[in-house]
């Protein structure tokens, strides 16, 4: 059987996973096409997280552990670039956030000069330590007003600044956008260093970003979150009333309501589909480039890559904001999915260390792999609850009813997912480490 | 008297939570220095590893608690805590067996290393909310407090209270005799020198005599009683939830490279500089302020530098400039 033949039967396989779930509820699968549908839309969003993972790990060997981060951007760059604009916010305090920004920023590169530019010695110190108190404060003064201001314009609805309202799809390149400019700041500093710095850099800064989207209420309005971000399709309340699409129903012999969010799901899955083929079309023609082989080249011998005359540092910088920019695209598609963006949930086992596992496992190095990864994976993140559930009724089988043991082992099956995804990271990483579709 | 209540407020809010917090970090870092020296990897699976003791050392104590066993004015937590540290050791020993050793015969690289202790935080992480589950548990019994507030102003009748607890106590006595004992061993005795032998040369320490299995052994051990100690010293002092000691990874790590990883004294600076400057950044600084300052300049803000929520931030600011500006930590550690 030939490697061509094989990785397509793999992609059957999922495909044939997502099919049965639909079909049968037999074991595992739940037998509706609605929870089929939601796990191949949130499979179709890792894999391209996983694509972003890949990008960076499989081609450049960077140790990106923040991919929490960038997508809580993507998310981020949703309500911004959607939501309706608050009325009467930008001149109650928004400019004076901007300005008091545009100051901290001012503040940062003034003493990025100072250090540059000053001879080092006690006079550098004073003078950097007077710009960066001063600036701080002076930032305070200005910001602090502001955003009580802006925080204060009905509460309970609004109180923050809201966004340009524009159409939800161009939320997805600015989402891409956003996490490329974190990861351009975040590598110029952490870039150049041992690699397992980048690592607790990036660690760092998911942490710092998701701790920024909770306390900010007037950028995304903090823990009270964003609902009803639009859509790029019709709501399914809109489509039930909608006598055209009520007569596609029943001409099909589906009740209207299941058809509508049939109908929404299937949208998304077309939309995002096309997304991802469009990304893994680039990321395979950047791997098959010149430009893919210098960065295959300088994974494996840095100092070979080097003494040919390759910028390691601007390349592990150009591919690693690329990487970021992809997992934030995959984070603004993931908060349009959901149709709303509640930073209390981000949480770096899920968003960040199960695409590790994703990527690990469909095989790093390989983008077909990366995408496989994400789908499976992600189907089995949604089945080891079920699965879970099963085993520990089997185990407590011979327990007396209603004891102790017994219940707490039954309530415990949801912790089995991260137990289980360690379980899986560690025996691809010992026994087929090369992962499900290795590198050519 | 202005000048004193001041003193005692920055004490009470500022430098004994700060001193009890630092010798936790201290502890952990230890550990995370301890395993990058000898084993020469970053492990990720250091904060759930010491969730993993913690939990331990609370089964033994409600065992205890319900046997009526107790240490008087004392927690209890404290008599459980070496079986606690056995169970880890247990663990720590069980995983390097079945999975680091593999990697070290091997010779991989420490990216894989990493990855892998990835693998293991995930399993520790899965298991420890699979046996005492993710929510808050609380285990501190005894004395709450050596002096409280209250007593502390009837005493000497300054407006400002001072109250130490009796874990803030008992977490500085403890990192102080368990710094002190690893100290006496890595220098003193002879397999803390082919410990450090090992740590500063590997093929030279190969050369001479030296088992890296049994080097790699005591390493996982005392990394695993320094995991627990300082595990349940955080739980005493605040409360025991999986997922707090998950996060605890980060001030941890950046204690351990602000001091130079791979160097122990430089992982204790380290934890006493994250832990100061967190609790200083994000402390209203208001109250001391009014003592000091005369009528007309007092502030009316909080004069809080930075919300609590941001403490993160501040270690990770203080990891930001080390890295930009001296990558080998204030001490120095090793650089591979």
């Amino acid at each position: 059987m030939n490697e061509t033949v094989k990785h397509s039967l793999m992609f059957a396989f999922v495909g044939l996973l997502i099919i049965l779930d639909g079909t049968t509820n037999y074991g595992i699968f739940s037998g509706t096409w609605n929870s089929a549908l939601g796990i191949l839309n949130m499979g179709l969003v890792s894999a391209i997280m996983a694509l972003g993972v890949n990008l960076q790990w499989g081609f450049a060997g960077l140790f990106n552990i923040g991919i929490m981060g960038f997508t809580a951007l993507g998310g981020l760059a949703v309500v911004l670039v959607t939501s309706a604009p608050t009325p009467g916010a930008w001149s109650e305090g928004g400019i004076g956030i901007i300005m008091a920004l545009a100051l901290g920023a001012m503040t940062v590169v003034a003493a990025v000069m100072i250090t540059k530019k000053m001879r080092a010695g006690k006079q550098r110190m004073l003078i950097l330590g007077a710009v960066l108190i001063g600036g701080f404060f002076a930032y305070r003064a200005i910001f602090d007003p502001a955003v009580s201001g802006v925080e204060a314009i009905n509460p309970a609805l609004l109180g923050s600044l809201g966004g340009l309202g524009l159409p939800v799809l161009l939320a997805w390149p600015a989402g891409g956008l956003l996490a490329a400019g974190a990861a351009w700041l975040i590598g110029k500093t952490a870039l150049g260093l041992r690699s397992d710095y980048l690592a607790i850099a990036t660690l760092g800064i998911a942490e710092i970003i998701i701790a920024v989207m909770k306390n900010e209420d007037w950028l995304s309005r903090g823990v009270k979150n964003v609902v009803g971000l639009p859509r790029p399709m019709r709501k399914e309340i809109v489509l039930q009333e909608d006598p055209g699409f009520l007569e596609t129903a029943a001409s099909l012999g589906l009740d209207p309501v299941l058809a509508s969010t049939l109908y929404v799901k299937i949208s998304y899955s077309l939309l995002f589909t096309a997304v991802l083929l469009v990304l893994l079309w680039m990321a395979q023609m950047g791997l098959k480039s010149p430009w893919g082989r210098m960065m295959r080249a300088i994974r494996d011998n840095e100092v070979a890559a080097e003494a040919m005359g390759k910028d390691v540092t601007r390349r592990h910088l150009q591919v690693f904001v690329l990487g970021s920019a992809i997992c934030g695209i995959a984070g603004a598609m993931m908060t349009t999915l959901d149709g709303q963006l509640t930073p209390g949930t981000y949480n770096p086992l899920r968003f960040t260390f199960l695409i590790w596992v994703m990527v690990v496992v469909g095989g790093s190095g390989n983008n077909f792999g990366a995408v496989l990864g994400g789908i499976l994976i992600w189907f089995f993140w949604i089945k080891v609850e079920p699965m879970g559930t099963g085993l520990m009724n089997f185990v407590t089988s011979g327990l007396a009813e209603g004891s102790a043991l017994k219940t707490h082992l039954l309530n415990s099956t949801a912790h089995m997912r991260l137990f289980t995804m360690g379980l899986i990271l560690l025996l691809v990483l010992r026994f087929s480490p090369r992962g499900l579709i290795p590198e050519k | 008297m202005d000048f004193l209540n001041a003193i005692v407020a920055l004490t009470n809010y500022v430098m004994i939570p700060a001193i009890a917090y630092g010798s936790q970090l201290a502890l952990g870092a230890l550990g995370v220095t301890l395993i990058y020296g000898v084993l020469r990897f970053s492990n990720f699976a250091h904060g759930d590893t010491m969730a993993f003791g913690t939990m331990a050392t609370i089964l033994v104590t409600w065992w205890m608690q319900s046997m009526g066993i107790n240490l008087g004015v004392l927690p209890t937590a404290l008599l459980a805590l070496p079986f606690g540290i056995l169970g880890t050791m247990g663990l720590l020993l069980f995983t390097d067996r079945v999975v680091y050793r593999f990697y070290r015969e091997q010779k991989a690289k420490p990216v894989i290393f990493v990855m892998v202790s990835l693998g293991v935080m995930f399993m520790m992480n899965g298991l420890v909310r699979f046996i005492i589950g993710p929510g808050d548990q609380r285990f501190t019994d005894g004395v709450r407090f050596i002096i409280s507030a209250r007593d502390f102003k009837a005493m000497t009748g300054l407006r400002e209270g001072l109250a130490i607890k009796t874990t803030q106590g008992i977490t500085v006595i403890a990192a102080v005799i368990v710094v002190a004992a690893l100290f006496w061993f890595l220098n003193r005795t002879r397999t803390g020198k082919s410990m450090r032998a090992y740590s500063d040369n590997e093929d030279l320490a190969l050369l001479s005599g030296i088992n890296p299995e049994k080097v790699v052994m005591y390493t996982w051990m005392i990394v695993a009683a320094l995991a627990t100690i300082a595990g349940v010293l955080y739980g005493l002092d605040k409360s025991f939830k999986p997922f707090t000691y998950f996060q605890l990874l980060l001030p941890i790590f950046a204690s351990a490279i602000v001091g130079g990883l791979g160097n122990p004294l430089g992982a204790i600076a380290g934890g006493f500089i994250i832990a100061f400057s967190e609790v200083s950044i994000t402390y209203a600084w208001k109250k001391v302020l009014r003592y000091l300052m005369p009528e007309n300049l007092q502030p009316d803000s909080l004069v809080q530098l930075l919300s609590t929520d941001y403490k993160f931030a501040v270690s990770f600011g203080i990891l930001l400039i080390v890295l930009l500006f001296k990558p080998t930590g204030l001490f120095k550690g090793k650089s591979v």
